[in-house]
């Protein structure tokens, strides 16, 4: 699963929804694969409109990469400085987490990622 | 006539096999009324880029469609899908039906596949996020929904195991709209304002009642449109699409 999709994802238990708690998931014992995928450089960049970025500066803390920015860097930024384009690209659409844990910092509550594919139904008691 | 993506690697023994009701689906989001609506809805420069989400994927034949001709249908290929299923197999065929769709269409007409993730309906979304979703669901009615699925899939599911997998597929219980009720009660949650859902609904499933309803929902202008080649003949299925969306005065 791709560090990306962690953006738009949370816990599936309903009353965390409201909670700030519930987003972002936490990883946990991730193991991480690197997958090649061509730089799609505007793409990036008006992915950066969509972004929680501060989600996505816990994430990347959490996955153990350098710590990103206070703030999202602008379209000029990233038109003046390929490292931080290559950085965000990297980060965000090339690295898969493929075994480990996501939990909810709310409830508590461990989804399990397996083969790249995180399973997010529940256990009947939280149905 | 946009390619139909390559699901022959699919096990239709435990993933729902393309079907009339796929290939409607296909169909109507590429008549010009459909890409004209999302063009307009999600140009460019309409930023930020649209997050295309299909519930119930099963062979990612929809979504693989989608993904890998962005560009023809959304008029640009800034757009960023997932997948959710409660199947674990369907979230495999999906990962895989999506990369060969893709690589046969290639850079410059395919959009960027996030993941497909198992889960029950939009459960794991973060509230406010899909622009764009799409849901063919289980709606033939039967006496019975089978229970659903609660904890990790076998990886090698009894006979058993695989049958529920597929009755899951199809089984609507009442009205064959019990699944499908709960999708929509979730979508003002799920969707972003400029949302839309594009939903199938079969002639047992009573698709002007259930306009009807969307229409009268709280909190802003619900709009709910049969789409396209509209009660097109599917056997007794009859089948139909509905547009739900917000309208904010355009
Ligand atoms: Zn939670």
């Amino acid at each position: 699963m791709k560090v990306l999709t962690l953006n738009f994802l949370t816990c599936a238990v309903k009353a965390c929804k409201s909670s700030s708690d519930s987003f972002p998931l936490h990883p946990k014992d991730a193991e991480l694969v690197h997958d090649d995928v061509e730089v799609n450089a505007q793409l990036l960049t008006n992915l950066l409109h969509r972004l929680d970025w501060k989600a996505l500066r816990t994430t990347a803390t959490e996955l153990g990469f350098p710590d990103l920015p206070e703030t999202a860097p602008t379209q000029e930024d990233l038109e003046n400085d390929e490292k931080t384009l290559k950085d965000l690209h990297n980060l965000l659409i090339e690295t898969q987490m493929m075994e480990g844990k996501l939990v909810c910092g709310h409830c508590g509550h461990e989804y399990a990622v397996r083969e790249g594919i995180a399973n997010f139904l529940l256990p009947t008691h939280l149905v | 006539m946009l390619p139909t993506p390559d699901t022959s690697h699919v096990s239709y023994n435990r993933v729902y096999e393309p079907a009339e009701d796929s290939f409607l689906l296909l169909d109507t989001l590429s008549l010009p009324s459909e890409t004209t609506f999302l063009q307009t809805r999600f140009s460019k420069d309409a930023l930020p880029p649209p997050l295309v989400l299909e519930v119930g994927p099963g062979s990612g034949v929809v979504i693989g469609f989608l993904t890998a001709n962005a560009t023809p249908l959304f008029g640009h290929d800034h757009i960023l899908t997932f997948a959710i299923d409660v199947n674990r197999f369907a979230c495999s065929a999906t990962g895989l039906t999506v990369k060969k769709a893709t690589a046969e269409t290639g850079a410059g007409s395919s959009g960027v596949f996030l993941d497909a993730v198992q889960g029950d309906l939009t459960n794991p979304c973060r509230p406010g996020q899909v622009d764009v979703l799409v849901f063919n669901p289980p709606y033939v009615p039967t006496d019975e929904l089978p229970a659903p699925l609660t904890k990790e899939g076998n990886e090698k599911p009894t006979f058993e195991e695989e049958s529920k997998l597929l009755e899951l597929a199809y089984a609507g219980g009442k009205d064959g709209m019990e699944t499908t009720e709960r999708l929509l009660d979730a979508l003002p949650e799920t969707l972003s304002a400029r949302g839309v859902a594009y939903v199938l609904l079969c002639a047992g499933n009573r698709p002007e009642e259930v306009k009807d309803r969307i229409r009268s929902w709280a909190g802003g202008s619900w709009k709910a449109e049969t789409v396209g080649t509209s009660g097109r003949q599917a056997g007794w299925e009859r089948l139909s699409i509905v547009r739900v969306w917000r309208d904010d005065d355009q």
